[in-house]
């Protein structure tokens, strides 16, 4: 039997696999395609101070491999979030993640010490690397004395395992990783989108109305596997990779560049299915390239010097 | 009814007016339960993102949808090479349809371009029901009209061309005087379209029914967003629309 359990700060995963932030609400929706206790985890949409109207629309374009999205956070507010939507991904057997955003280092406190009202959530992610709100954070995930400052705050207001989520919209994303665990960070969530832009050439204007819009789906995983090679091996906390996955092996493929668990994003639009669906194949694929187990494939691909 | 990911297999593929594209396809499932005004989300071999397409006709007999779409980009494209046979999944039926009760009442269907697709299941169930129907179709040409003689035979119809190559000359709204008494209209169109027909008709009840580029198509990703008329938010076109009370969103 091949095991997929992976044991990580304030998670007990019984499988690696979880929807990214953003790509699945809050899980009402996907609901109705399968039992949502099958992940391992739910990473929620992202929760500010108060609620958000987002950008205006046209908010996605697709690209080849991939597609341009500003959303622009758009979500009701802590409160609300906690009060109508994590009791109902509460009655699933999975462990759940709350994405954190702010503009401001007060307004990452009062998000993260408002999720110590409920018992229902196992860890948060802490947004440093939204493109695309003006003040969402990606301030915070450029500048690693920011980046520390705002992962000390957090981790101070919350009672909860923190996840830094990093922006590979850096020069050098290993001095991040380091920044935020130094500040105390008990893991890194790897990658967000990377900024881009499409123009429409009848319109000769941006495809997005927000003119740019973060990239997802294949064609940014050799980005994130990249940067999660690199990072691995100066830093001792997990990471949870992502970007561009939607097969089980690319997640043997973040596992091996040192992911300790995976978050599905883009891929969830194209195949409502497609989590389910690649935990069941999972298995198969870890023994077809010599596993036995999830934790053993984790680095495994790093050469040493 | 609960959105299923389904396997649309395609019976034909006819070419109906300029880049316009009529696709029958068979499906038990959504010929079983989708209503007027729902779509499919289909996805397209090499495109990350699926392609919402209105629901133009169902034969439940037959267990056949029909689907009419544009040739507007490379999803579009690829689309309309399919040939009778090949499959593609498709999720539906998506969406809030027009919801049609039971009342035998004058309706006045107003589409413009390809808009006017998911009109013509609606004129059909309202047919069906002996309401009576007057249509009001704009097209920018000629080339691009298409379904004349099937709202024909649903009651009194108008064909308006923006160049006057075809009917009537002008816009949609130039026409609605002359088809007389009405008690409440069902629109799909363009937002420019749309704006200068729930202005023209402020008091009037309506149905309208919105597009946007969609992420998710389920009401997960926030993508495909109409901010309410309220000015308290937004409305999510592909859950809570794509159909909306005229006055309900800020168009």
């Amino acid at each position: 039997m091949t095991n997929l359990a992976v044991r990580l700060p304030g998670l007990e995963l019984k499988n690696p696999i979880m929807p990214a932030s953003g790509c699945f609400g809050f899980g009402r929706e996907y609901s109705s395609f399968y039992d949502l206790g099958k992940l391992g985890a739910v990473i929620m949409k992202a929760a500010t101070g108060t609620g958000r109207l987002g950008n205006p629309t046209p908010r996605v374009a697709e690209t080849a491999s991939g597609m341009l999205n500003a959303i622009g956070l758009q979500n009701p507010g802590v409160e609300k979030i906690i009060e109508n939507e994590v009791p109902f991904l509460g009655a699933y057997d999975t462990c759940i993640i709350a994405n954190i955003a702010g503009s401001t280092l007060e307004e990452y406190e009062k998000v993260a010490s408002t999720f110590n009202e409920t018992n229902l959530v196992h860890a948060l992610e802490l947004n440093i690397s939204c493109p695309n709100v003006k003040e969402g954070g990606i301030q915070f995930g450029t500048d690693p004395s920011l980046a520390q400052a705002v992962t000390e705050i957090v981790k101070k207001a919350s009672k909860l395992p923190v996840y830094v989520k990093l922006s590979p919209n850096v020069t050098n994303i290993v001095e991040m990783a380091k920044a935020v665990e130094a500040a105390g960070a008990d893991g890194l969530s790897m990658i967000n989108t990377l900024t881009g832009m499409q123009i429409h050439l009848p319109s000769r204007k941006p495809l997005i109305a927000n003119k740019t819009g973060g990239l997802s789906g294949p064609a940014i995983k050799p980005v994130a596997i990249r940067m999660i090679y690199e990072v691995k091996q100066h830093v001792d906390i997990p990471i949870i990779g992502m970007g561009g996955v939607s097969n089980a092996e690319d997640v043997l493929e973040f596992l091996l560049a040192g992911a300790s668990a995976v978050a599905v994003g883009t891929a969830n639009f194209s195949n409502p299915y497609v989590c389910p669906e690649i935990i069941d194949a999972l298995p198969e694929t870890l023994e077809r390239y010599g596993f036995n187990s999830v934790e053993e494939a984790i680095g495994k691909g790093i050469m040493s010097v | 009814m609960m959105i299923q990911k389904e396997n649309m297999i395609i019976r034909s593929v006819t070419n109906i007016a300029l880049d316009t594209i009529e696709m029958v396809l068979e499906n038990t499932y959504i010929s079983k339960t989708a209503i007027p005004g729902q779509f499919l989300h289909a996805a397209i071999e090499g495109h990350t993102l699926r392609r919402p397409i209105s629901i133009a006709d169902i034969d439940q007999e037959k267990e056949t949808i029909t689907i009419l779409f544009k040739i507007l980009g490379k999803g579009t494209e690829k689309l309309a090479t399919y040939q009778p046979g090949m499959t593609f999944d498709a999720l539906g039926p998506s969406g809030n349809g027009f919801q049609v009760d039971n009342t035998r009442a004058t309706y006045l269907l107003i589409g413009g371009g390809i808009g006017v697709p998911p009109l013509y299941y609606l004129g059909k169930t309202l047919a069906e029901k002996k309401c009576n129907i007057v249509s009001i179709l704009g097209f920018q040409t000629e080339e691009n009209v298409f379904y004349e003689e099937r709202f024909q035979a649903l009651g009194k119809t108008f064909i308006v061309t923006n160049d006057g190559s075809y009917g009537e000359t002008g816009f949609v709204t130039d026409i609605i005087e002359k088809a007389g008494h009405f008690d409440s209209y069902f629109s799909c169109g363009p937002v420019p379209m749309l704006k200068a027909i729930t202005s023209k008709l402020p008091t009037k009840p309506g149905l309208i029914s919105l597009e946007e580029r969609m992420g998710c198509g389920v009401g997960a990703c926030m993508a495909c967003v109409i901010p309410s008329a309220d000015g308290k938010g937004y409305q999510k076109i592909c859950s809570d629309g794509p159909v909306f009370h005229a006055q309900e969103v800020s168009l």
